[in-house]
């Protein structure tokens, strides 16, 4: 009775000082702004319209317009399911054969860089975590300016990612609204007058949200004008080989930058030409003057990273390992990649087929010259607002739409409803 | 603490005298490796045939092997063959019942808390991810605007990483609160209660909930009462990191006893936990951030920040562990086959500490050895000096953290002999 009565004396004691004091630590803290693409998914779910069609979705869908796990991941994870590994933690810079068949797929196996060792990758939670820890990094290191020129416009998580880790955005032209393609001239104008030693983030291919890339000859003649503005350049590739179809095409600024004499930082994802989204594999690469100072930026890259998450989850980039360091897997990863995008361009062939036989006047060209998942019609907001409260068709106001989610079946509802908006 | 402390103002120093040079010719110093990461590298460097591995914080079976838990491997098949299973992204915050399954755990069931819809969670990378977005979170909204400046206290000592969180969360002061008693070698109360009555208000507390890292030194429960009573009244904040759950004793309700204490005094609070022990999932990175608030409202509201703050960090988080977890978690059957498996580990490293200390005390070693048996969960604070410790490393390949920590799990009925007599040798021989 004793000690109940003094565990009762301690525990209430403590509950009526809590009830003197009874507000919230958080009586503050406001309501987070909703997603934007995340509330078009919301809408879409909420719609009963059978024919409705989400547009904004950033996933590859197959023409059932079901999510598509690649038959080589499947093989792989059987294969490692076999091998009855343990749950060790991996090192703080991630799977080392996954690290080294990320850069070697990146910049080529015979690349100079990798055989002089004077590159480091590091395994990352997918594209978001190498552009947090690249970010951190020149945060930390860059010697030049902190001010990170994005294009306009660029993915919306660039800014605040970069704002977050203390750097300041700046903008370059890029996507010319009056032809939906690339304003070359705009771009290489504002790259000029960039101060020098600033940092420079170029989408590698299949550029988000535009789908506008530049063609080889214009990569050229950015690479020389960074070259002259002595800018650090900062590569996102998040879609090779989902871009073209070809791993080593829409790898081509990347290497070609290299080549030119650019030291780059690259981030590489997996989540989409993998399909391996939800396992978070992705790799940032500091491409330095040599091994040594390869193994210094190295050991900073730890440093930055163990107070994040200590070291890299083991699931996805076993699997995304095991696919590129087996012939035969890595073959059937290429077909694969090859068929998703070839089903993209499919699509978007079929959807310009489509608004022509339904008599529009307007040039549709751009939906067949931009590449990758994503489309940039060049709808109005006004336009996206009928063709998702006429049609039930989602997608951000921007005017993008995500070409995975389109297939045979709903092109044909597809091309009628942006028709009907824009006649 | 000191040591991290060096390390943290050599290297502002060396950012301090970052020239402008080309971006091809980067000023980036070569960084100190993380100790515990080190040791382990040497270990695997030694060629001594007895060699012994008493550094890094993981299981190992009686065979010195790590174990992965057999439910586990059970709900891998389970995963493996479940074609409408796919990799599609899960949400920012994490596999929902995961966050809920993974909460109960923590604060059980019929938590009121639970009830009154007044605790959410986000899924992060591990215990480490869960601090970080807890970290991040506060630094941006607790304490009013200016608050980097807001007294961080970790434990003296504690696990090597705390202080880097909160301090690269913009924290600019993490400081120690007493802890460990080494004369005694047991926890210094008033000490830690000194502290908790002198601190500033609203300072943040990281509370190990149980199997204290490094010490393996736990409040007794009348203990953690006083620790919370004054802790309410000076308007402190809790900040519980609970890696061990069921580890430690093997019960996963005694193990979250603090926890659950806090919550039924009315504290709001955040709960970072791994299942990274526990489950054996370490290299799979599950873990949860549990959020206590006052009411549904203000949740809802940290929630939708914490959201924002994953969305730049990581965007949404693996789905493998989690999955693995849920599973087990929900299912009766694998929900007792786990806790089995827990306590077949937890059994082990009881059993470690008894042998431990009885081959000691039959050796006849200096001192007092109750402290063995005494502390809790993996790790132990011999009470080894530096000097004996090195002596251990450099002339018996037993690898330990210089400040005289042993993981408990290196320890194996093959290899208990020759540590026993060899810290009897440290002892003797080295002062």
């Amino acid at each position: 009775h004793l000690c109940l009565n003094q565990t009762s004396v301690f525990s209430l004691s403590v509950y009526y000082t809590h009830l003197l004091w009874c507000s919230s630590w958080w009586g503050g803290v406001q309501m987070g702004p909703p997603d934007p693409i995340l509330g078009v998914t919301e809408a879409f779910k909420k719609d009963t319209n059978p024919k409705k069609m989400n547009l904004g979705v950033g996933a590859y869908r197959d023409d059932q317009g079901k999510p598509f796990v690649l038959s080589c991941v499947r093989k792989a994870e059987a294969i490692i399911a076999a091998k009855q590994l343990d749950k060790e933690y991996l090192p703080i810079g991630g799977l080392a054969e996954f690290s080294k068949a990320c850069a070697q797929l990146a910049l080529g196996p015979e690349n100079e860089v990798l055989k002089s060792s004077r590159s480091v990758t590091v395994q990352t939670i997918s594209g978001t975590g190498s552009l947090r820890i690249g970010a951190n990094f020149l945060a930390r290191f860059h010697p030049g300016p902190h001010d990170v020129y994005l294009p306009k416009p660029s993915w919306g998580n660039h800014t605040p990612i970069f704002r977050d880790a203390g750097m300041q955005l700046k903008a370059y032209r890029y996507y010319e609204p009056s032809t939906c393609g690339f304003d070359f001239k705009g771009a290489l104008d504002d790259i000029s007058k960039i101060p020098e030693q600033s940092i420079i983030l170029l989408h590698a291919c299949a550029h988000n949200p535009t789908g506008v890339d530049p063609r080889p000859e214009q990569w050229k003649e950015i690479a020389d004008i960074v070259k002259k503005r002595n800018l650090l350049v900062f590569f996102d590739m998040a879609y090779q080989g989902f871009a073209s179809g070809d791993i080593d095409r829409d790898a081509w600024a990347v290497r070609h930058f290299i080549e030119n004499g650019h030291n780059i930082v690259l981030s590489q994802s997996f989540a989409k030409n993998m399909g391996l989204y939800g396992e978070r594999v992705g790799g940032f690469t500091v491409v330095c003057k040599d091994a040594e100072e390869a193994k210094r930026v190295e050991s900073q890259l730890k440093i930055l990273i163990r107070p994040i998450y200590s070291n890299p989850p083991v699931n996805g980039a076993r699997i995304a390992a095991t696919i590129l360091n087996t012939p035969e897997l890595r073959s059937l990863w290429l077909e694969e990649v090859h068929g998703m995008a070839n089903r993209i361009i499919k699509m978007r062939e079929q959807l310009v087929a489509g608004l022509k036989k339904n008599g529009s006047s307007h040039n549709w060209q751009h939906v067949i010259d931009q590449i990758g998942m994503f489309c940039f019609t060049g709808l109005k907001p006004e336009q996206v607002e009928r063709l998702t409260k006429e049609f039930s068709v989602y997608m951000t106001k921007d005017g993008r739409i995500s070409m995975a989610g389109v297939t045979s079946g709903n092109v044909g509802y597809l091309a009628d409803a942006i028709h009907a908006v824009t006649k | 603490l000191k040591k991290q402390k060096k390390n943290r103002s050599a290297f502002c120093l060396r950012g301090s005298q970052i020239s402008i040079t080309p971006h091809n010719s980067l000023s980036v110093p070569q960084a100190a490796p993380v100790a515990v990461f080190k040791l382990t590298q040497d270990f695997n460097n030694d060629q001594f045939p007895n060699k012994v591995n008493l550094g890094v914080g993981a299981y190992r079976t009686d065979e010195g092997q790590p174990w992965v838990l057999p439910v586990v491997k059970k709900v891998e098949k389970i995963i493996v063959h479940d074609d409408r299973l796919n990799h599609e992204y899960l949400p920012i915050l994490g596999l929902p019942e995961f966050r809920s399954s993974a909460s109960k755990i923590v604060l059980g069931d019929n938590s009121p808390a639970i009830l009154e819809n007044r605790v959410g969670a986000v899924q992060c990378l591990g215990g480490t991810g869960a601090l970080k977005i807890g970290a991040e979170f506060l630094r941006r909204f607790y304490n009013g605007s200016n608050n980097t400046k807001t007294p961080i206290y970790v434990s003296a000592p504690t696990w090597e990483n705390h202080n880097a969180v909160f301090s690269s969360a913009g924290f600019e002061d993490v400081r120690p609160y007493r802890y460990w008693d080494a004369e005694k070698r047991g926890l210094d109360l008033a000490g830690f209660l000194g502290d908790l009555e002198s601190c500033p208000e609203h300072s943040v507390f990281v509370l190990h909930a149980c199997a204290h890292n490094p010490t393996g030194t736990d409040p007794t429960q009348e203990q953690w009462k006083q620790i919370a009573e004054v802790m309410m009244r000076r308007k402190l904040f809790a900040f519980f990191d609970s890696a061990y759950q069921g580890f430690a004793s093997g019960s996963l309700e005694k193990d979250a006893w603090a926890v659950r204490y806090f919550v039924s005094s009315g504290f709001e609070m955040f709960c970072a936990q791994s299942f990274s022990k526990n489950f054996g999932l370490y290299n799979e990175r599950v873990g949860n951030l549990t959020v206590v608030a006052r009411d549904a409202d203000n949740l809802k509201r940290v929630l939708s920040q914490m959201e924002k703050v994953v969305r730049i960090t990581w965007s949404n988080p693996p789905s493998q562990g989690a999955r693995i977890v849920t599973i087990t978690l929900t299912s009766p059957e694998l929900f007792s086959e786990w806790q089995e498996n827990v306590k077949t580990m937890a059994n082990r490293v009881l059993l470690m500490r008894s042998q431990l200390k009885a081959k000691l005390q039959a050796l006849g070693t200096p001192g007092t050895w109750d402290h063995i048996t005494d502390q809790i969960g993996m790790f132990s604070f011999t009470g080894l000096n530096p000097k004996q410790v090195e002596y251990l490393v450099k002339e018996k390949h037993i690898y330990l953290m210089a400040s005289g920590r042993i993981n408990m799990c290196g320890l194996t009925t093959k290899n208990i002999d020759y540590v026993a007599e060899s810290i009897h040798e440290a002892v003797t021989k080295v002062q």
